[in-house]
Order: structure tokens, then sequence, then C-alpha cells
């Protein structure tokens, strides 16, 4: 089971990625995943939670996921080493910011940058998902990701994206080639 | 499979692409967090000419299963949507719905009730209305939700039956969680639900009659034996829906109640609605590790399959009842129930009591094995009758 959780804040597409995701997974994939987002009410600027649970067999476990293969940080300000407790044994944590973060378990990649450059907006949720199927060959196929956008997205803002999440994924294999990245999944 | 097509939907978007399928002819209902994009979703369909049905967007609750009544009373297929709040406020009508035997079909996003005020899913709200006189069904998955609104309306409109219908469904956790869904064709649905045809306690055009339904003294007692004794008949129309939908859309959920891993249990968990699927996860790896430990997934709660619930748990030393719910001033609502039918049954079995998940409290993995850790000590460690609660965050 591949267990995936997003951080952001509301307003930032952790939810839309999360579902994305989930997207590429079921219907791109030939498997089986979950998304769901942190429980209540939508506030826009508030810490918000998105998840991702992906396996090959049917998923029951309906719990939070409190032991991650993968985490996602929209926002920089919301990481705290705390969380790095709930890596799972070669987990990765994968953060949106221009800072560096000296851990071998984080990946930093500037997406806000990158969507700025390519999108136009401040809006990271794309190429993280870029990063991370750099970072996790074979669970999240970046084709899969690719055709969800594609299918799911309002269609003005597909190409776009498309072209965020490809720069991002590039981004992410060097980052990796580099050394970066020990282990891919 | 080809008359299916695989789709990533939430339980709201499941429940209503499920009752676009059973093609109503009226849709009443009014929003509520967690079960607003269920009924969005259903208007947008109408919007958008997939779905031809008169959509009435109400000003209440009350007003939606009133608007339900009203249309089931003259022969139309009718749907609405409801949680928490909404259900109480409605709740002055879902007597009427059931004693005029009208088979409405009803949605119940499963949420805690106020006070302190919360919008997060248990399963409380159901529990206020488990006197109504309506068939209560809850679903572990997005699947399940979609198939059973399909079932429901089978189950409602059968002649033998004619009672209504809710369809209870953990807000949030099953509302707001998108996962794979085989969504049947049109076609599929069509020949397993056909359109209903008003039978004879509902006014035609051509046949005006009272439908002022009123008993003093002398009958009033007979309709509601009546009443009682066609529900508790329709736990075998419940299982043969069950057991046609399974032949005809190849999905089976085990009739009125599923029994999982359980036949040579020594130890047996009770749940409802969602928390299943996290308690499989526990029962498997506790049976890898060599415990005889199983779980009863009740799927039907009224009627109440007393009959099936003894029979799946007789060989066990000790069962658990888990559930979202608490009854002030005396346990769980589920619990009484599971205990009286025991005992009805001559199953004299040590049962404990275990409420968590309260206003939309995680219940995760680990809450669950501390429920079967406490069971397998039972005996000595846990007095009958107290209820255990999993996850406090201070002593009560």
């Amino acid at each position: 089971m591949f267990e995936l959780r997003w951080h952001g804040r509301g307003g930032q597409g952790s939810f839309t990625g999360a579902k994305l995701i989930g997207v590429a997974s079921v219907l791109y994939q030939n498997r089986f995943a979950q998304a769901f987002p942190s429980f209540g009410p939508e506030r826009r600027g508030a810490p918000v939670l998105g998840f991702n649970r992906i396996s090959s067999t049917p998923i029951n476990d309906r719990s939070e996921i409190a032991k991650c293969d993968r985490m996602i940080f929209l926002d920089d300000t919301l990481f705290h080493t705390r969380y790095m407790a709930d890596l799972k044994p070669g987990g990765k944590v994968l953060i949106n910011s221009q800072k560096t973060f000296d851990h071998p378990d984080i990946i930093v990649m500037d997406a806000t940058g990158l969507a700025l450059e390519v999108l136009g907006r401040p809006i990271a949720n794309t190429a993280m998902m870029g990063l991370l199927a750099a970072m996790t060959d074979g669970e999240v196929s970046i084709e899969a990701i690719r055709k969800a956008l594609a299918s799911d997205l309002k269609p003005s803002l597909v190409e776009k994206n498309l072209a965020l999440l490809d720069k991002a994924y590039l981004k992410g294999l060097e980052l990796c080639a580099g050394g970066q990245c020990d282990e891919r999944l | 499979m080809s008359n299916h097509q695989t789709t990533f939907l939430n339980g709201n978007e499941a429940i209503a692409y499920g009752a676009k399928l059973c093609r109503p002819e009226v849709i009443a209902a009014y929003p509520i967090t967690p079960q607003t994009k269920a009924v969005e979703k259903l208007s947008q369909f109408v919007q958008d000419g997939e779905l031809d049905t008169v959509y009435m967007h109400v000003e209440s609750e009350h007003s939606a299963l009133s608007a339900c009544i009203g249309a089931s009373a003259v022969g139309a297929r009718t749907f609405t949507a409801t949680s928490s709040q909404g259900l109480l406020y409605m709740l002055e009508c879902l007597p009427y719905a059931a004693g005029a035997r009208l088979p409405i079909v009803m949605m119940n996003a499963n949420r805690a009730v106020a006070t302190p005020w919360n919008i997060y899913g248990d399963q409380m709200d159901a529990f206020y209305a488990l006197n109504s006189g309506w068939i209560q069904i809850f679903v572990e998955s997005g699947q399940e939700a979609l198939d059973m609104v399909i079932q429901s309306y089978k189950i409602a409109e059968d002649p033998r039956v004619m009672a209504p219908v809710m369809l209870n469904i953990d807000g949030f956790v099953m509302t707001h969680t998108y996962e794979s869904v085989q969504l049947p064709n049109q076609d599929l649905v069509d020949g397993f639900l056909p359109s209903f045809n008003p039978v004879a306690h509902m006014m035609q055009d051509d046949q005006p009659m009272s439908m002022c339904i009123s008993a003093g003294n002398h009958h009033n007692q007979e309709f509601k034996v009546r009443q009682h004794l066609d529900l508790e008949a329709s736990m075998a129309v419940i299982e043969s829906v069950g057991q046609e939908f399974a032949d005809a859309f190849g999905r089976s959920y085990g009739g009125v109640l599923e029994s999982y891993r359980a036949e040579d249990a020594e130890i047996i968990l009770i749940t409802l609605g969602s928390v299943t699927g996290t308690a499989r996860c526990v029962v498997d790896q506790l049976r890898d590790s060599g415990k005889r430990v199983g779980l009863v997934k009740l799927r039907v709660i009224r009627p109440f399959p007393t009959a099936q619930l003894a029979s799946a748990v007789k060989g066990a030393r000790v069962v658990g009842v888990f559930e979202k719910d608490l009854s002030f001033g005396y346990e769980g609502s589920l619990y009484t129930n599971v205990n009286s039918a025991l005992m009805q049954q001559g199953v004299f079995i040590k049962s404990i009591n275990f409420v968590g998940g309260l206003g939309g409290r995680d219940v995760s993995q680990a809450d669950l094995f501390e429920v079967f850790e406490k069971l397998e000590n039972a005996d000595a460690t846990l007095a009958a009758g107290a209820v255990h609660y999993t996850q406090m965050r201070c002593e009560p």
C-alpha cells in the first residue's frame, strides 16, 4: 500500500492534487485508490490535508493516514521536523520551497517559481505532482498523471498544466540524478 | 465488465449516480453538510438534461420529506437526502411516510447531533429514527452505497414491504472519500428495477380518494401491529433482492449481515458502516498472528436480523459491539439491540460495548487493535455492562 499525505492551505489545491493522483491511479493505471481531504468546513488559508492510498488490491482501511511513503508540503511554513516521524522507512518529504532543508529524506523544489513561470499563477500542486512522479516511479506514473490532468482539468487549463507537470518532472529527475533522492520506489 | 464503467467517485456522487439510475420522478431536498454534494450533483444532472425528474429545492428538510410524501402518495418514485439536524427537523414526517406505506428512498449522511454543534460524522442521528418504521441500511463503501440505492427501491416498492428506506452512509469518511466505483449502465438497472406502478393505496387522477388516513382506538393498534409484522417480514425481501442483484450485477454483500472470518472465531467484533473496512484490516493482521478473531458487519438494523446475528456469533467466547453512537444514560443503542437479539435466541455470550468515533474522531487500526485486546482479556478484566470508550483525550 502506497500512502501519500498532502499538506497545504485551503485554496492551494492540496485536495485537488490528491484527487488527480487518485484519478490517475484508478482510471489510467488500473489500480485501486482513495483520495480524501481532512474533513470539516472549507476555509481558505487554513492548514488542510489531502490523503491518497494506492494499491493493486481493493482498499478497506478508512482511517486517516498516519504513516506515509510520501508527504507533500505545498507551503513550507506548514513544515515542522516533527512530521519526519510520520514517514515509513524509505519515505520522503517533498517540500515546495526556495529554502534548503538539511535532511537526507527531504527533497526541495521551488514549485511556486515553476508555476509562476509556466502558469503565471502561484499554484504549486501540478508541479509537485511532477516531482512526485519523478520520485515514485511505477507507483504513480507520469503518463497516468498526464491523462488525469487532460481529463479532469478545465479544458482551458490543460495545456499549461501539462507543460508545468513535464517541466517539474524533468527537474525531479535531475534532482534524483544529482543524488538528492537516493531511492526511487 | 462491459455493462459497467470504472469511475472515481466520492460517496455523495456514488449515491447521486445510484439515484439517477433509478429514474426518480420527484426529488425534493435541502442541502446540509456533509450531504450537500449529493443533492448538488442530482440538481446538476437535471440542469444538464441527464435526468428527467421534478427537482424541488424546498426550504427545509421538513418540507423535503413532506413533498416526497405527497408525490409518493400519488405513485411517483421519490428520492431525498438529509443528515443530522436535518433528519431531526424532518423527524415528524418519518412515521407519516412509513405508516402511509410509501416507498420513499432517503440518503442519510450520518453526522453528529448538536450540542456541541459539529458537522463531522458519527451515527447518532440515525438512531433517533430507529422507531419510525423505516428500513435502515448502513453501507461500507462507495460501491455498496450506489448498489444499495438501486436495491432500496426494489425493496421499498415490493408489495410485501411498502416501507420507506433510509440509506445510511458515514458523513465525510464515506461522503467525501473518492474511490473506485463500478458504475452500472442504465440498461442493466432498468432490467433490474422496472418503473414503479402505483398500488391501491395511492391516488390516481381518475380515482380520487381521501388520503387523510385516520384510525381511532378501534383500529389503530391493528394498523401498527400489521406495519410491524410487515417490516419484520421485509427481511426476507431484503435478502432475496440482494441475491437477485448479485445475479444481475455480479456483486454480493452477503444479505442483512456479513460474517468476515467469523466462522471459527472466538472473538467477534460487530460493526456498522465504514469502520468495518478498517476492522477488516485489523482482523486480517490478527489472523496472521494466529488469533481466532472475526467480525460481523450489520448491514440492516431495521428490521433487526435477530436470528442471523445469533447464528453468526453463537460459537464465539466474547463479542464486542463498536458503534459511533451513545444513548445518554444507558449505552450504545446498537449494543442494546444486539444483546436483546442474543438473549431472545438463547445465545449467552459475554458482550462488551465500545463507543468511539463520535463527532468525527478518527477510528484508527490502533484503536481497533486495542478493542480486540480488551475483548481477548474480557473474562478477567471487563465487567459486562460497562461502556468502553476508544481514544479518550481525558478521563471521563
